[in-house]
């Protein structure tokens, strides 16, 4: 019986289904759902866990790989960025159990800050990439990768992109796994010490290995063509596969290639797809890293090919594929004209409906204290990767930069080096201060900085879908551990001023940052208040006849449970969950029915 | 069976769970299916549409537009955002009652929903159901994702079969909500005949 999975779902039971001893990972939109997978299916033999950052979770996996266990570890594309330290060396290394590393690309991008393509950063390393069009692909090409790691002894790449992770198909996955059995590790300092010697030795050996994995690539089932002998054809890799499958069906028969593993290139089998081929077109998220390969193919073979993609302009650089995409290009490629849908004309201006902070949550506390006590005052926000980048929506716009995870502590010291007027404020989630802020604490303390820290303790991490961390005292094989706590991590660290308060308790929060605002060094002020969606909501809070329709619960807030009808504020029962910050705003007090009446 | 189906609305809506039983339902009838989702941040308060394929030569996870066969639109001006999805003679299943964002509280623009349905009323056939109504009815919000799948299967357009739909909302709803959500469904499948030409 197939099971009907996620793409994420896909990966997971082909990792399983290769037999996968340890699964390690960082949560990240569109990779998080991979671990989690692993995770409902328990059996002797598999450990999980999330670890605390992607370099972790890089590491945990290469040690189990190198005991010849089977490792995988799964991140979003920028995690491998925080990966890349250890990538990098285990490229030359090598490993002895097959290693795969899952990295999910989001082309758009949907929810990410970049739209890096994986492929380059396995060329860059030197190590084979998989590049899946589909979750059946994706069951199919993990288990591939695990091999081939262990063929080669390298680590894999397995690169699916945000519309294969979150796309759902029917899965024949086995009924029970069996984990890998395997030898353990055995000392050897020539192999498992990285020495510029060995780094020397192995470079030599890993180029010579990746014309052998690409002539291997070149008669692997991911790479085929379709379609009639045509003198123009379409090359198509990821999901982009699809989309050109699709659009296909408006247009006569054409040669279509599809490349299912990036690098090393599969030479021999794209120069026999494009034998007879006089023109062709490329079709690849994110960077044109085929239509290069293609070139290059081109120049060294002195083949008379046309090459339209990315590069001259025909492709879109940025953003995701579309079948509408796809079609318009291949109308004007083929110069046959494929049925259109008929424009809708008078569509009615509609509502925009940005992302924003949930009804309760407790962030939109936070940032509203640290605004009502910074009133007036020149002070700079820097913001960081979790729920709380909403928080730099209107009204409540307190959010001054965003880099990349953990960036805000130390963007807050840079800030006040270079205007020392200012009070900086750093903001940052629990699950973000373990993965990657204690660094720039120790820096700030280190370095005599003026900050304030404030770590919105929210005790998840919610934008991934309330992953277990650190703080929790949870873990991903389900077993109660000591929580390991923020305040006593920034106490031993020398932080003098440390103060823990509830957000939603507004007259103190308030207070709390302006008697820390007015230290100096670094202070550091916990927020501490569960997220909405792992608590039972309080009582609601209900508008009164008092209320003057003055709208400033809305104006200040901005919380989506207050709505202005005939005049007046009601609050929308089924959002509101009682957190009381609007009726800590009303000027007339009409707001109440929460815990804070 | 051959079959595109798009839900969409605003985030926290139930639109997840509701496009998952009718690509589950599907499957259970033998059909590949394909669906595709919006997850992570656009899910705070963001417009999501799920794409749920029926059939062998569905290559593309989204529905290309111009395609879908039903719409089931959970909010007023997001079937508005998602029409040119629609095909020509293809119906869609809206709620009337509008989710306002925080944005148009902040700027006032006035929006209801009305001009939305008066749109929709000239440029498809639509099955309009009024979500303010119905929950009054069934005593809470958290059924109405499962009254819009009666209504689709009522109105006979999906090709899904009734007790594939009610045998996967066993599957996926907490054991001690089955029953009020299978009545949920029963009510939204009463509606929904009032529009099967083939009852």
């Amino acid at each position: 019986m197939k099971e009907y999975v996620m793409g994420n779902g896909a990966i997971a039971l082909g990792a399983l289904a290769a037999g996968v001893n340890v699964a390690a990972g960082y949560p990240g939109t569109p990779s998080s759902e991979i671990i989690e997978t692993i995770a409902k299916h328990p059996h002797e033999g598999t450990y999980i866990e999330w670890s605390v950052n992607e370099k972790a979770a890089m590491e945990v996996a290469a040690g189990a790989a190198y005991s010849g266990a089977r490792a995988l570890v799964t991140m979003k594309q920028m995690g491998l960025n925080v990966a890349s330290d250890p990538l990098m060396s285990l490229a030359y290394v090598g490993v002895k159990g097959g290693m795969v590393v899952v990295s999910a690309d989001d082309p758009g991008p949907i929810s990410s800050q970049t739209e890096q393509d994986t492929r380059r950063f396995a060329d860059f390393a030197r190590i084979p990439v998989f590049d899946p069009s589909s979750p059946e692909e994706a069951f199919e090409m993990i288990q591939a990768a695990f091999d081939y790691s262990e063929k080669y002894k390298t680590p894999v790449i397995l690169r699916p992109t945000t519309r294969v992770c979150h796309a759902y198909a029917g899965i024949d996955a086995p009924e029970s796994f069996a984990a890998k059995q395997y030898d353990g590790f055995e000392k050897d300092p020539g192999r498992w010490v990285i020495f510029p010697k060995l780094s020397y030795k192995n470079h030599g050996l890993i180029e010579q290995r990746n014309k052998d994995i690409a002539d291997d690539f070149s008669g692997c089932k991911f790479n085929f063509t379709c379609g009639p002998a045509t003198e123009k054809a379409v090359v198509a890799s990821g999901v982009s596969y699809a989309y050109v499958k699709e659009s296909l069906k408006a247009f006569p028969d054409i040669k279509l290639i599809k490349a299912g593993t990036a690098f090393p290139f599969p030479e021999k089998f794209m120069l026999g797809a494009l034998e007879g081929v006089k023109e062709v077109i490329c079709f690849e998220e994110l960077s044109p890293y085929i239509e290069e390969q293609i070139l290059k193919l081109i120049g060294r073979n002195h083949l008379g090919i046309k090459v339209r993609g990315k590069l001259d302009g025909t492709v879109p650089h940025n953003g995701e594929l579309s079948v509408s995409i796809v079609t318009d290009i291949l109308s004007d490629f083929t110069g046959i004209s494929a049925d259109k849908p008929a424009d809708i004309s008078g569509i009615p201006p509609l509502p925009v409906r940005p992302p924003v902070l949930c009804a309760g949550c407790p962030h939109r506390a936070s940032f509203y204290a640290v605004k009502q006590a910074m009133k007036g005052r020149k002070s700079f926000f820097c913001g960081d990767i979790g729920c709380y980048t909403l928080g730099n929506a209107a009204p409540l716009e307190m959010v001054d930069t965003c880099l990349c995870m953990g960036a805000g502590i130390t963007i807050a010291q840079g800030l006040h080096r270079a205007d020392k007027d200012a009070v900086c404020f750093a903001f940052t989630g629990d699950s973000t201060f373990f993965a990657s802020g204690m660094t720039g604490v120790v820096n700030a303390l280190y370095n005599e900085a003026d900050m304030v820290l404030c770590v919105l303790d929210n005790s998840t991490t919610a934008m991934t879908g309330h992953q277990p961390h650190p703080g929790t005292g949870r873990n991903m094989m389900g077993n109660i551990v000591d929580k390991v706590d923020i305040a006593k991590v920034l106490e031993g660290m020398g932080v003098k001023k440390i103060v823990t308060v509830d957000p939603l308790d507004y007259p103190k929060a308030v207070q709390t940052v302006k008697e820390c605002a007015d230290l100096p060094g670094v202070k550091a002020i916990i927020f501490k208040s569960p997220c909405i969606a792992i608590v039972k909501s309080g009582k609601k809070c209900t508008v009164s006849d008092k209320c003057i329709g003055c709208k400033k619960c809305i104006r200040e807030i901005g919380c989506p449970a207050l709505i202005f009808e005939n005049g007046k504020v009601r609050t929308d029962k089924s959002l509101c969950t009682g957190c009381g910050l609007c009726a800590a705003v009303c000027p007339v007090n009409a707001i109440g029915g929460n815990a804070n009446e | 069976m051959n079959k595109d189906i798009m839900v969409c609305g605003v985030g926290g809506q139930g639109t997840v769970l509701a496009s998952k039983i009718i690509a589950a339902a599907a499957m259970r009838e033998g059909n590949t299916v394909h669906s595709a989702e919006t997850i992570g941040m656009a899910q705070r308060g963001g417009s999501v549409t799920s794409h749920i394929r029926v059939g062998e030569q569905s290559y593309s996870p989204l529905v290309p537009p111009g395609s879908a066969d039903i719409i089931i639109a959970f909010e007023p001006s997001e079937a508005v955002r998602n029409i040119a999805y629609l095909k020509a003679g293809g119906i869609a299943v809206v709620n009337t009652s509008p989710v306002r964002p925080v944005t148009e509280s902040l700027h006032n623009t006035g929006y209801d929903g009305s001009k939305m349905v008066e749109f929709l009323k000239e440029n498809c056939s639509c099955i309009f159901v009024d979500s303010d109504e119905i929950n009054e009815k069934l005593g809470s919000a958290k059924f109405f994702n499962v009254f819009l799948l009666g209504v689709l299967a009522g109105s006979g357009k999906s090709g899904i079969g009734k007790d594939s739909l009610t045998a996967e909302i066993k599957k996926f709803v907490p054991e001690k909500f089955i029953d009020v959500n299978l009545a949920a469904f029963e009510a939204g499948y009463e509606k929904g005949t009032e529009f099967n030409a083939d009852k």
